[in-house]
């Protein structure tokens, strides 16, 4: 596993240092949601109507903003090909990048979430809920947008392609992500939906890693 | 340790780029891939580093077929490609540090010191010169030793001293029981070489 543990590392290290994609995605995220309100006006119960679902979306729109250079950067330097004959099979290289991209991109995300959900006046049950619901869904926006990036990373400009790939299959997550957080709002139980989440992760977990390997090879031969 | 190649053959885009190349390679022993522009000496390297597929032929090590049985395979070589594989963002010495820790075994103070790069470890990588960077990405076989050495164009864009200096590398590690393969324009002075010329095995040169 310390081959795992040096490529998460690394991944890390480039995402710090190269930081401003993660300011960028974290920008974009505080701005279109923001937009919201003021698109829809200062009307409380619509904010609170809308409000998991514009997260949730902004969420997810930001998540696809540094999904292209997943394995993009390491394809054009070379790095891809020499990772893919190392000790570590595809797979879990797959997972090792996949896991880096969501600390890097997405968990900044969760972490300011909150405090944009005070924005949409939901209330303090609704924002743990949403909070629990990014955590627990979110890593499946990165691990399918995996195999969009790997399908893609030999074309240059592929971000549309990308998008257009696997927007709709984030419809599901999306789905029980707001739901969950509805459900807390309208004190519901939210326990069904946040399983269908984790169910929907420890698929993706499962089938998505051998799904993007597959691709890289296509696109390193 | 014996690298033997049968009846190889490449087919890029439904184009032949060679076939049927044999040769053999024995420990202590190297091979020159020579051959003008597009006659295959890069995917040839890329086939034996496993990755690309071979249209035909056979690739045995230890007397197993490696495009069966490549993990014991994969462990014994590195290969060293067109691209420099460094991060721009990092030193050389964290570039190694990273590369020794995902494929080991760690050597990397060697590395630094053999390819003398001790002078610019510690500088971002995109401060470095298109040699520097070389050297620096040739510095990986030293900090992860491994008994064969497949290197595609290993000495572009360094100076006459550092080919110097590479060249007498690689016949320390010729004398020390490991095999190489590498594709030059230029001849390295390498006392046990086989030369391969793809010219004769393709029309694409002619």
């Amino acid at each position: 596993m310390s081959a795992f543990y040096a490529l998460l590392k690394r991944d890390l290290r480039l995402a710090y240092r190269q930081g401003s994609a993660v300011t960028l995605t974290l920008a974009f995220f505080i701005i279109a949601v923001t937009l919201f309100p003021l698109g829809v006006g200062p009307e409380l119960a619509v904010l609170a109507r809308i409000g998991p679902g514009v997260l949730w979306v902004g969420a997810l729109l930001s998540c696809l903003l540094t999904l292209d250079r997943l394995y993009q950067a390491d394809y054009e330097d070379g790095t891809l090909e020499q990772l893919m004959k190392g000790p570590l099979p595809l797979e879990l290289m797959v997972l090792a990048k996949v896991a880096a991209h969501w600390i890097s991109s997405v968990l900044p995300l969760i972490l300011i979430a909150p405090v944009l959900a005070i924005t949409f006046n939901i209330v303090a049950d609704g924002i743990w809920v949403l909070v629990l619901s990014l955590l627990i869904g979110s890593p499946v926006l990165s691990l399918i947008g995996s195999i969009g990036a790997a399908l893609t990373v030999a074309m240059r400009r592929g971000g549309v392609l990308l998008s257009l790939m696997i927007l709709p299959l984030y419809i599901p997550v999306l789905i029980f992500g707001v739901a969950a957080v509805e459900a807390a709002i309208s004190l519901l139980a939210i326990s069904p939906h946040l399983m269908l989440l984790g169910g929907l992760t420890l698929g993706a977990l499962v089938l998505c890693p051998f799904a993007s390997a597959a691709a890289l090879r296509l696109a390193v031969e | 340790m014996t690298l033997i190649v049968e009846n190889l053959g490449c087919v890029r885009q439904e184009r032949i780029i060679f076939s049927d190349v044999n040769f053999t390679v024995k420990a202590g022993q190297a091979l020159w891939v020579k051959g003008r522009n597009g006659t295959g000496k890069s995917s040839l390297l890329r086939i034996i580093a496993q990755l690309l597929k071979p249209a035909s032929g056979q690739i045995s090590w230890q007397q197993k077929d490696v495009l069966d049985e490549p993990v014991e395979f994969l462990k014994r070589f590195e290969y060293i490609g067109h691209l420099d594989a460094l991060k721009t963002s990092m030193t050389p010495r964290e570039n190694l540090s990273f590369w020794a820790k995902y494929r080991g075994p760690n050597n990397i103070e060697a590395a630094i010191e053999a390819f003398k790069i001790e002078e610019i470890a510690d500088f971002p990588v995109r401060s470095l010169s298109a040699g520097q960077k070389k050297r620096s990405n040739l510095a990986r076989l030293i900090a992860c030793p491994s008994k064969i050495w497949i290197l595609d164009e290993p000495i572009s864009s360094l100076d006459v001293h550092f080919i110097d200096l590479f060249t007498d590398l690689l016949r320390a590690h010729l004398e020390d029981g490991g095999l190489a393969l590498y594709a030059t324009h230029q001849d390295l002075e390498i006392d046990d070489v086989q030369l391969l010329n793809l010219d004769e095995y393709t029309g694409a040169g002619s």
